[in-house]
């Protein structure tokens, strides 16, 4: 038989960076392969090359056998490959057989065709989506389930999904998990990029492994242990663990009572919420995307109207002071320092176009009398992080924006702790990074908290938070869902409170 | 071999040589002027002589070199202008009601006052009065901006109008010199900018302002928010800056630098005032300002250049008798290729292999 795909000797580059060099693998279908590697090791550059979003400049792809040119999305369908992204692409105010509709260019609009094939797909699968459902109202599941049907109803075959389990709970996750293996006995080629290794292992066949752009190897899952994957991947053995103390004499630092916000609509994105922040604890926030973990922190820096609510700071050894209704400014010249790293990373936090001096100047630029800015001691600062974390730039006046994930990361992150803070709060701080640099971040957050710093961490990764974090605050839905002791939880109770408040169904 | 490969892609080039840079945009030019010769050559000139007498008229007398440094200083001011407003990505597009209303500002004193005061604090008033009207003119749309979030686009662009039209109003009404007339009259002596190498002061005004709003950008806190607001109004914020008041005193220091601009062409070149004060400056300027990429010591050479091609168009029609409007053109074909060049610099085209190549 024919391999579903094949790829011989592609390469790709853009500008004097080689994203892919010679990669040569294959793909047979009715087999979940993962393609496993850290950030910017070239999977989701190869993947695009499949689904027609660039094109190779050197190498050849074959689909059954056959050389195929795939020069656009629309060439990747005619040959029966679908991607779903990790960024949805749907109209919020269309149905689920609607969005499939979109686009369809078979001539005629029968919605009710569609809805009936997209349930009869939905039901084959088990996806359990009802078509009719208007996608504003679905969850992040839901839609991501609109996506894998968009691609299946166009009669593809080869399905790539871009870290699909990114924005899902556990329980979702699972569920996705069984759609896939319904797809693999139905005879699909499924590619799932990741790098979530536990994901690796209980879902995929073959394991496909790709460092700064070369294929290492493909490799059996039953055959490897996660150990070996990781060693592939880094190109070294790696020792992943966080040094994780007991509190030293928590007190107190950031005592949240009946916190409620509204955005602009009304809506309420944070309702009656309480908690306390310890010195010397590691606070983890979980939730589902969206549930209120940005307007939280925006609205403890000060960032974000606070409707009702009280933010008591009591700083060591100082009278404790209310921070709703100060400046951001001044928030932040009490010493609560906010390392939030947004969706795009550079949206806040971080001037793209700026070099890393400019960026520091950012805590600095109001410091001093007189017009002019002070340019000597953001630079000195920028030196010290570059050196201390390692930055891999240029030159400390090479724009940030086309730095490196991870060291972009470093700028922001380095910036806020050399602010000596008492609270550091901190948002997805280690999107995008390598293994490595994620965990010079985590014994970074670690080390803080050792100083006796109140460190606020909201994260993405669950198997992270258990390791790092003191105690896990659970958001769902802007409210309080549960607050459980980060050593002895599981997994599974807060992805149970992430979708349910206090856990019940 | 059925393997199609698309003839042209585009791939994204990333720190390009310097001289390479210029070497693009002097073969731009270079391409520009061929083009625009094909263009004299279909108008029945011949190009080459039209290319020397709109040199000539424009360089080659002392009177035409005066006459071209007289249009460049009110583009090169207003270039200047916009700049902290398109670094700070508020699209200002109402330097024209500006510099219109700067003049208006001046007027208001040039007219009553020169009875009662000597030159030197009458021009200094009128000055300030301009700036005063300037700024004003810019703030009201910064204002709504900085409260209610409208947009400064549409609502600077329709002040111009009301701008234009409340000059109409002063010709025909309060300002009118002989009844009927609808003309204001021309300024007292005293209420006229000095000439300095026969070309009045503001030539030395707008090279003092070039070397002012680079070291503002550059340099100051100022500087920085705009700067910063100019990237991401998120990343402003969380770095405590006041949002809403940056924009409204980056605004108004753009509109008062317009309303100076408006002072020096009613009171240095055109000693009165009329609705057509600004003459399509204002948006001629936003050409200067983003082909000069915010630059301010690059408006200097971009405002000259257009200044030289106005002059010569005017000779060419004079002399040659080509249509102005055929001069327009070869000055929109050189915008046009110095703009697109950019796209040169910042993509590179890949070809599509030949086949015997690949047959190897």
């Amino acid at each position: 038989m024919e391999h579903a795909v094949e790829f011989k000797n592609i390469t790709k580059r853009f500008g004097s960076v080689t994203a892919n060099n010679a990669v040569n693998l294959y793909l047979d279908r009715g087999v979940i392969m993962s393609l496993l590697g850290e950030n910017g090791s070239g999977k989701t550059t190869l993947m695009n090359m499949l689904a027609g979003i660039y094109f190779p400049d050197e190498g050849q792809i074959f689909v059954d056998g056959q050389p195929v040119t795939i020069a656009s999305p629309k060439d990747a369908f005619d040959h029966g490959i679908g991607m779903i992204h990790q960024h949805f692409m749907l109209v919020d105010v269309f149905t689920a057989a609607e969005n499939v509709a979109l686009g369809l260019e078979d001539g005629k609009y029968d919605l009710k065709a569609v809805a009936e094939k997209v349930k009869e797909i939905s039901d084959k699968y088990g996806f359990g989506i009802d078509p009719n459902k208007k996608v504003y109202d679905m969850s992040v599941s839901e839609k991501q389930t609109v996506e894998i049907i968009k691609v299946l109803y166009r009669g593809a075959d080869i399905l790539i999904l871009d870290e699909p389990t990114a924005v899902l709970t556990p329980q979702e996750t699972d569920n996705l998990f069984k759609i896939m293996r319904n797809m693999k006995a139905d005879g699909k080629a499924i590619i799932i990029i990741t790098h979530k290794l536990n994901e690796v292992m209980d879902v995929s066949d073959v394991v496909a492994v790709l460092r700064k752009g070369e294929h290492i190897a493909t490799v059996r899952t039953n055959e490897t242990t996660a150990d070996a994957l990781t060693e592939m991947m880094v190109g070294r053995a790696v020792k992943l663990n966080i040094d994780r103390l007991d509190p030293v004499n928590p007190q107190p630092r950031l005592t949240i009572a009946g916190l409620t916000c509204r955005d602009s609509e009304g809506v309420k994105k944070l309702d009656d919420v309480g908690f306390i922040a310890f010195g010397g604890e590691i606070l983890g926030i979980a939730g589902i995307a969206g549930s209120g973990q940005k307007e939280l922190l925006e609205a403890i820096a000060g960032l974000r109207h606070i409707d009702e609510g009280s933010i008591i700071y009591s700083p060591e050894g100082k009278n404790p002071e209310e921070l709703v209704g100060k400046t951001p400014m001044e928030i932040k010249d009490a010493g609560v320092s906010l390392a939030f790293v947004p969706e795009d990373r550079l949206g806040m936090g971080l001037v793209g176009g700026m070099g890393m001096t400019e960026n520091m100047m950012l805590r600095s630029w109001n410091k001093g009398k007189g017009i002019f800015v002070d340019r000597k001691e953001p630079e000195a600062l920028a030196e010290e992080v570059y050196k201390f974390l390692e930055v891999v730039t240029p030159s400390i006046d090479y724009p940030v924006r086309k730095l490196s994930g991870g060291n972009v990361q470093k700028v922001l992150v380095g910036r806020e702790i050399a602010s000596s803070p008492s609270v550091l709060m901190s948002a997805y701080a280690v999107r995008g990074l390598d293994i490595n640099t994620s965990y010079i971040i985590y014994n970074l957050m670690a080390g803080q908290k050792a100083k006796g710093v109140a460190v606020i961490f909201v994260g993405e990764d669950l198997d992270v938070l258990l390791q790092l974090c003191d105690k896990i605050l659970v958001l769902c839905d802007g409210k309080v869902s549960g607050l459980v002791d980060a050593r002895t939880t599981t997994k599974e109770e807060i992805g149970l409170l992430m979708t349910s408040v206090g856990g019940k169904e | 071999m059925n393997k199609k490969e698309p003839l042209i892609r585009l791939a994204k080039r990333e720190n390009m040589n310097k001289n390479m840079v210029w070497l693009i945009r002097v073969a731009a030019f270079i391409f520009a002027i061929i083009i625009g010769g094909l263009i004299f050559f279909a108008a029945d000139a011949n190009p080459i002589s039209a290319y020397a007498t709109m040199i000539a008229g424009s360089l080659g007398k002392k009177s035409g070199i005066r006459q071209v440094v007289k249009t460049a200083i009110p583009l090169l001011g207003t270039a200047i202008a916009l700049a902290p407003c398109f670094k700070m990505k508020y699209w200002n597009i109402g330097a024209e009601g500006q510099i219109t209303m700067g003049a208006v500002g001046a007027t208001l004193f040039a007219l009553k006052l020169p009875k009662i005061l000597p030159s030197a604090p009458l021009l200094i008033l009128m000055g300030l009065s301009a700036i005063i009207f300037g700024a004003f003119w810019a703030v009201i749309p910064a204002f709504f901006k900085a409260k209610w979030g409208t947009n400064e686009t549409l609502f600077t662009l329709m002040l111009n109008y009301i701008a234009i039209g409340i000059v109409g109003w002063l010709q025909g009404g309060p300002w009118e010199g002989k009844p009927g007339s609808q003309i204001i009259p021309n300024f007292d002596k005293k209420a006229v900018l000095p000439k300095i190498f026969g070309v009045h002061i503001g030539w030395i005004f707008v090279l003092l302002l070039v070397v002012f709003i680079y070291i503002y950008l550059n340099k100051t806190k100022h500087g920085y928010e705009v700067a910063v607001l100019g990237e991401s109004e998120n990343t402003a914020r969380y770095a405590g800056m006041n949002v809403g008041k940056v924009t409204m005193r980056t605004a108004a220091l753009s509109g008062a630098i317009s309303g100076f601009v408006g002072y020096m062409i009613a009171s240095g070149a055109n000693q009165t005032l009329y609705a057509g004060v600004a003459g399509g400056v204002g948006f001629t300027a936003i050409t200067v300002c983003w082909l000069a990429q915010l630059n301010p010591f690059v408006m200097i050479l971009i405002s000259v250049l257009l200044a030289i091609l106005s002059k010569g168009a005017s000779t060419l029609q004079t002399e040659l008798a080509v249509p102005a409007s055929i001069s327009d053109i070869i000055t929109g074909i050189i915008l046009l290729s110095m703009l697109g060049c950019e796209f040169f610099i910042n993509y590179k085209m890949i070809f599509r292999k030949s086949n015997k190549k690949e047959a190897e």
